[in-house]
């Protein structure tokens, strides 16, 4: 059913919808996301979280200065990222701009990597500020030179000034470029949204008009992926999943740099959207250092010490 | 489907050391004590330690000693000396928080994750708090130069052991008196933890003395004469009695009892944080808490939505070893306490309430009792007027916010009350009605040493913490409050 038949198009039945959704009391959420943080993962549970945290990491360059150099290097720590263990999964997929996807699809498929999808960010990535036309050109370019996932941005002008609708039309537009050939990641940018109430229905909207993934940030706003504003996306996903039996995915990019923090996130996981959310198709995390130090981790867990930095491959 | 279960993250017990046996402290120093009982860790039902069951002749040397500390030395300090010494039990407290923490979690049977983060924090912090009232009482709104009572007596539950007597130590010694302390009979190891605490501190031998036991030495600790204030937090029933011992008497007495607050949820609340403040509310500590949302009350119109969000959340509860850095439930304190809880949850049942409880192994050894919610209980059910004092949700619906103000008030207790709503003006609205000294909205079980604690009708006299508590042990210079 069109919108889940949850919403009918117009934009009286999208707004209504949004002003249903209950709020979020931000003392409560922040309390809850930071009682989380206090669980302690250790010894084989730790050791299974750094696995399926590596294999949920979008291994992501999106610097003004990324060349085919730096593409292909990445996209070659992506499909083995520890060249001297085979047992390190490969990681989520890796993602970069538009212009890199071509280059970044045939080095993976020209490493072994077929079965690592490239996601490119799209719609005038990061601020989203251009016409729709050129956003729609953009996914098209992507999926084109072999994106199989498009990380496009919404609108934050549009919604904040509540135009929820413009949005919602923005999204609905792309997802119907996108069709079947690509899975879409809606970045909601929630540093630019501020509130955790935006957060919650810019999540709902994102996941009414057809997102598989609502995605924090673009990582150039600070802050990025917090543990409440993630706490609050999966109880979106958790009770959209309750209304309407789709299960859509999050995606935290922004600030999550260590493994303690990406362990932090999958306790949020287990403990909010539940485990059936563990899996990379319905999880992923959006960083670039982040892989290395859990790939030391790693290390230090099968070995018993820490490895010098010089035994992991810097890209 | 990925399991992700946590592997055991045990807190060490090597930090503390327990005696096999422990006798008073009286006068700065332990006493050997006399008719020893065991103190068991109520998770695996070992022995502990062995504590001293104090008789009227030990109360009357406590006392002695407190009064003689009381003339010769701590009434003769200035305010800033108390205070340094306050400051100085503070700063302990914390140097030693994980030893009290791991303690008071074998002693007491709470996750460590409570007593690391909110009991132990929260009882230096009262420290530290009075500490810094020592040098300013003329300022505490009881006139020029007003004076202590003399000696406290003072008696606490096991529900917050270290809490609890640093509620009661601080404010009383900031204020000038000397006390007597009895713990409870199931955990006395942190008070005697904190004996240490006063030696380390140099404390002056008398000021505190901390003499173990039941019952009985609670009621000779109360019938003392030598004793001029009475602090006792506990029961409504054993409240009840030592108000009719001290009323032919001279003493003042606070009291700190029972409840049954009511946590209500009106159709605007913020549902996901909602059900976390009613898990927080009932589920803290097990339930072994006076102000405890231990009645829900939910209105009609999102009642279904919380309470399958609710039964979620609930089956995500950690429940086992209270050491474990993970278990968000622990033990129930005490064989005899898990008999009440049983008792009163089984009426529940028999009232023709609906208990549900999520899937949970318990422990084998140890007092243990499962998450639990009562649904279809109206005010006419016993669980929904008498307190349970455990992991128990006596779930009820309103239709208008008039209908659950009454509700909430239709209980002989009145100690605290939840509001949950985004409209401002309805929790201001609900606030000014509700019969309860302490009201929450949008939060639950949030404590702080500035912020005065207490309870209407059965729930207790007078308040503890800020300036209010302070008052409790001051007499006002001027009008000769005697």
């Amino acid at each position: 059913m069109k919108y889940y038949g949850l919403v009918d198009g117009t934009e009286a039945s999208l707004n209504n919808f949004l002003k249903s959704l209950p709020g979020v009391d931000q003392v409560g959420a922040e309390a809850r996301a930071a009682m989380l943080g206090t669980r302690s993962i250790k010894t084989s549970s730790k050791k299974k979280a750094i696995d399926l945290a590596i294999s949920m990491v979008d291994l992501t360059t999106l610097e003004g200065a990324d060349t085919a150099g730096k593409v292909t290097a990445l996209a070659s720590k992506a499909v083995r990222p520890d060249p001297s263990d085979p047992t390190v999964p490969s990681v989520g997929a890796i993602c970069v701009y538009n212009d890199m996807v071509s280059i970044a699809r045939k080095h993976l498929d020209l490493v072994g990597g077929s079965h690592v999808p490239v996601a490119a960010v799209c719609t005038a990535f990061p601020s989203g500020r251009a016409s729709m036309a050129v956003k729609i050109q953009d996914t098209l370019d992507a999926i084109e030179a072999g994106a199989g996932e498009i990380d496009m941005v919404i609108d934050r002008g549009a919604f904040l000034s509540g135009h929820l609708m413009d949005v919602f039309e923005e999204i609905v537009k792309i997802r119907e470029v996108c069709g079947e050939k690509a899975h879409l990641k809606v970045i909601l940018e929630t540093g630019e949204l501020v509130t955790y109430d935006n957060v919650r229905k810019a999540s709902f909207l994102a996941m009414l008009a057809g997102a598989d993934f609502i995605k924090t940030s673009t990582g150039k706003v600070a802050p990025a992926a917090t543990p409440p504003v993630v706490l609050v996306m999966l109880e979106a996903v958790r009770d959209f999943y309750q209304i309407t039996n789709k299960r859509i995915g999050v995606k935290p990019a922004g600030g999550i740099r260590n493994t303690k923090d990406a362990i932090k996130q999958l306790v949020l996981v287990n403990e909010t959207a539940g485990p059936e959310w563990l899996t990379p198709s319905l999880f992923r995390i959006g960083a670039s250092a982040l892989l290395n130090d859990l790939l030391m981790q790693r290390m230090k867990m099968r070995d018993g010490y820490y490895a010098s930095p010089t035994y992991v491959t810097i890209d | 489907m990925t399991t992700f279960d946590y592997a055991p993250a045990l807190e060490s017990r090597t930090i503390v050391t327990i005696d096999p046996q422990y006798g008073h402290f009286i006068n700065g120093s332990f006493t050997k004590g006399s008719n020893h009982f065991a103190s068991i860790n109520p998770s695996d039902e070992t022995v502990l330690s062995h504590i001293a069951l104090g008789s009227a002749q030990d109360i009357d040397t406590a006392v002695d000693a407190a009064r003689v500390a009381y003339e010769s030395v701590w009434s003769k300090l200035s305010g800033k000396e108390r205070g340094k010494y306050l400051y100085r039990i503070a700063r302990i407290l914390q140097e030693r928080a994980r030893e009290f923490a791991v303690l008071e979690s074998l002693d007491n049977g709470k996750p460590i994750r409570e007593s690391r983060d909110v009991d132990v924090p929260l009882a230096a912090a009262h420290f530290f708090y009075h500490a810094g009232w020592a040098d300013k009482l003329d300022y505490a709104g009881m006139g020029n130069s007003p004076r202590p009572h003399g000696v406290a007596g003072q008696i606490i539950p096991w529900n917050f052991p270290i809490l609890m007597l640093s509620w009661k130590i601080a404010p009383a010694l900031a204020a000038g008196n000397t006390v007597v302390l009895k713990p409870a009979e199931t955990t006395s190891l942190t008070a005697l933890l904190f004996a240490q605490v006063c030696q380390q501190a140099e404390l002056p031998a008398g000021v505190v003395n901390i003499v173990t036991g039941d019952g009985s030495t609670g009621a000779a600790l109360v019938e003392h004469p030598g004793i001029d204030k009475i602090a006792f937090t506990g029961s409504t029933e054993v409240g009840k009695a030592i108000a009719r011992a001290i009323a032919p008497t001279k003493k003042k007495a606070t009291l700190e009892l029972g409840g049954k607050a009511a946590n209500i949820v009106f159709e605007d609340a913020p549902i996901d944080e909602t059900v976390e403040g009613i898990v927080n509310g009932i589920f803290f500590n097990q339930g072994h808490v006076c102000c405890a949302g231990s009645r829900l009350l939910l209105q009609e119109d999102v009642a279904e939505e919380v309470l399958s969000k609710l039964k979620v959340r609930m089956a995500k509860i950690r429940v086992g070893d209270p050491l474990d850095k993970n278990t968000d439930l622990g033990a129930i304190n005490s064989s005899e306490q898990l008999l009440k809880i049983r008792d009163l949850s089984k009426s529940g049942d028999d009232e023709g309430a609906e208990r549900w409880s999520p899937p949970c192994a318990v422990p084998e050894k140890g007092f243990w009792f499962p998450p639990t919610i009562f649904t279809g209980v109206t005010q006419a059910h016993r669980i929904a007027r008498e307190e349970i004092f455990g992991p128990v949700l006596s779930v009820l619906t309103f239709r208008t916010p008039q209908e659950a103000i009454e509700k909430a008030n239709n209980t002989p207790y009145g100690l605290s009350a939840g509001i949950w709503s985004e409209k401002g003006s309805r929790i201001l609205w609900a606030a000014g009605q509700l019969k309860a000294g302490v009201i929450w909205a949008n939060t639950f079980n949030k404590f702080d040493p500035a912020s005065p604690f207490g309870g209407y009708k059965e729930s207790g006299w007078g308040r503890e913490g800020g300036r209010h508590g302070l008052t409790a042990y001051l007499k006002d210079a001027e009008s000769n409050n005697e």
